[in-house]
């Protein structure tokens, strides 16, 4: 749906040469919710603005619905990009303008006769719940209902990819978890393909499907989200999940400090009291979390076994068979 | 003050409003699309051409520093091409529009360079000409901003206009300086300032008025639609 090929991109800056990105490659599938994660400065807003061009890669290819986007016209490029939704962190809307003409801007841009442009902005205003703000202007409107106007408009001449440069970023949490609500549904009700940047790990958790990290202008990696979290070691675990913060003081019992990842099957077995059925040894807990990342539950923790040191180490055992610990979690104190 | 005179005044004021008028609307019509072409030739504009951008902001600065006393003895030639004689309001004209439409060229460019370049962005990614992003966005967007510019303009050429009159155009300059001054008739030169400065006070009104109308970048600007 969505494909980069070796996308560079170098700036000039008063005679210096300052490169934004260099050789990312990434593709997005039809229907996917797609994040590219990464810090201010990493270069996300430069990568998602070469999908439609409004930034020229240097070098690389674009390919978007089928379309190699830079051999295209000046007039084939405003085509393609009426099939490339974008919503922005700022929300972009136009001040001087109500709502209802917001929202009627694209239809206009795609030439639409103005009794279906009329039908068509009411049917949008009314699938993200404000038909009463028809004759509004933005300024008067919460942050969370300027993204869903700027969503209704980027969606109105029904585009099949949403771009979203950092659409929840100025929202607060509780407006995030709904307008992430609202993009999880039109991606599963129309089938809307995402594209996302965002700084937050919140919303890559929340809704990606898959995920890019980009450091310095590089991607490090990239993947299934579900996958990368379930596995220490990859980049995205290391961001999501940092070193436990409970130090060596809260080992009191002079026993063995155990760390587990926990995902897929592995989340849901009871795994503690298997244990101490097993091996006759206690687990204090430490610290530690389980939350649920799109269907699957990802996790970790953070234990103390004590007992019988032949019954510790025979319970270590039987974790690294199940394939619970990683090699560098679980240590001797 | 006599009743002659008080028709005098009258005419001078009828001549005033007919060259600052008629000024006016030339001066839109040039500074608009001047004012837009400085924007959009300028560096990371819609049509980038560093060159022509060069050209005209010089024009403008060339003619935004020459006084407009100076400015008006030198197009005289113009003037007479145009209008067949160099004396009379409507010769006036000439040099009142020549000296504004640089101004309101700043005027407009400055108002475009105020609309967040976000709405632009927005508005190319929606697959817009630059015909569309230039007349649906950025002279929307900019209007208010247009229209306060538009009445400081219409000030000076208020005071340009008497200036004008003075070296035989005709209006209230004219007859403060050939009654008022040249005849000590304070009272006539009191009239025309009076009459000057309610002008000015009736532009700057009108001005700030339209322009809060079509303002609705706060929440509790503008006239509410709903």
């Amino acid at each position: 749906m969505i494909e980069l090929r070796g996308i560079s991109k170098v700036y000039r800056q008063g005679g210096r040469e300052v490169s934004a990105l260099q050789d990312v490659s990434l593709r997005v599938d039809p229907g996917e919710v797609f994040g590219v994660l990464g810090q201010s400065g990493a270069g996300k807003s430069t990568l998602i603005r070469c999908v439609n061009l409004l930034e020229r890669p240097t070098q690389g290819r674009v390919r978007v619905n089928g379309k190699e986007l830079l051999s295209l016209n000046p007039d084939e490029l405003r085509l393609a990009r009426q099939g490339i939704g974008m919503i922005f962190q700022h929300f972009n809307l136009f001040s001087s303008q109500t709502v209802a003409a917001n929202v009627a801007y694209p239809l206009e841009v795609a030439g639409l006769p103005r009794e279906q442009i009329r039908a068509r902005v009411a049917e949008l205003l009314s699938l993200v719940g404000l038909s009463d703000k028809a004759d509004t202007y933005p300024s008067r409107l919460s942050g969370g209902q300027k993204q869903r106007v700027g969503i209704a408009r980027a969606l109105a001449p029904r585009p099949r990819i949403l771009l979203s440069d950092e659409a929840t970023s100025s929202l607060d949490p509780e407006t995030t978890r709904s307008v992430l609500a609202l993009l999880r549904d039109l991606n599963r009700q129309l089938g809307l393909t995402i594209l996302l940047i965002t700084h937050q790990m919140e919303v890559v958790k929340a809704i990606c499907d898959s995920v890019a990290v980009l450091e310095q202008g590089r991607l490090v990696e990239q993947g299934k989200v579900v996958e990368l979290l379930s596995r220490p070691g990859s980049h995205l675990h290391g961001l999501c999940y940092p070193p436990f913060t409970t130090g060596e003081s809260a080992v009191l019992r002079g026993g063995q400090r155990v760390e587990l990842s926990l995902s897929g099957e592995h989340s849901t077995r009871p795994i503690l009291s298997t244990l101490a059925r097993r091996f006759d040894v206690d687990a204090h807990l430490l610290e530690g979390s389980l939350e649920r990342v799109g269907e699957a539950r990802v996790g970790r923790l953070l234990f103390e076994l004590t007992g019988a040191p032949d019954a510790v180490s025979q319970a270590l055992a039987f974790l690294r068979e199940q394939g619970l610990t990683s090699e560098e979690a679980a240590h001797a104190w | 003050m006599p009743g002659e005179l008080t028709h005098s005044l009258w005419v001078a004021t009828l001549e005033t409003l007919y060259m600052t008028s008629v000024a006016t609307v030339l001066v839109v019509l040039a500074g608009l699309p001047l004012g837009v072409l400085l924007v959009l030739t300028d560096r990371g504009g819609l049509w980038e051409r560093p060159a022509l951008h060069r050209v005209l902001g010089t024009l403008v600065n060339v003619g935004r520093s020459v006084p407009f006393i100076i400015l008006m003895v030198a197009i005289v030639p113009l003037t007479r091409l145009l209008v067949g004689t160099t004396i009379g309001t409507t010769a006036a004209i000439v040099p009142l529009v020549v000296a504004a439409i640089p101004f309101m060229g700043r005027v407009v460019e400055q108002g475009l360079r105020e609309v967040d370049s976000g709405l632009v962005e927005a508005a190319i990614a929606m697959g817009s000409t630059h015909r569309r992003v230039i007349f649906r966005v950025l002279i929307p967007e900019a209007l208010p901003s247009l229209v306060r510019g538009t009445a400081l303009v219409v000030i000076s050429l208020l005071g340009y206009s008497a200036m004008a009159g003075a070296v035989g155009g005709g209006g209230l300059g004219d007859l403060a300086v050939k009654y008022g001054y040249m005849r000590f008739r304070t009272d006539v030169m009191l009239g025309c300032l009076a009459v000057l400065l309610a002008l000015v006070q009736l532009v700057q009104w009108l001005g700030d008025g339209v322009a809060s109308r079509f303002d609705h970048t706060s929440p509790h600007s503008g006239r509410a639609h709903d």
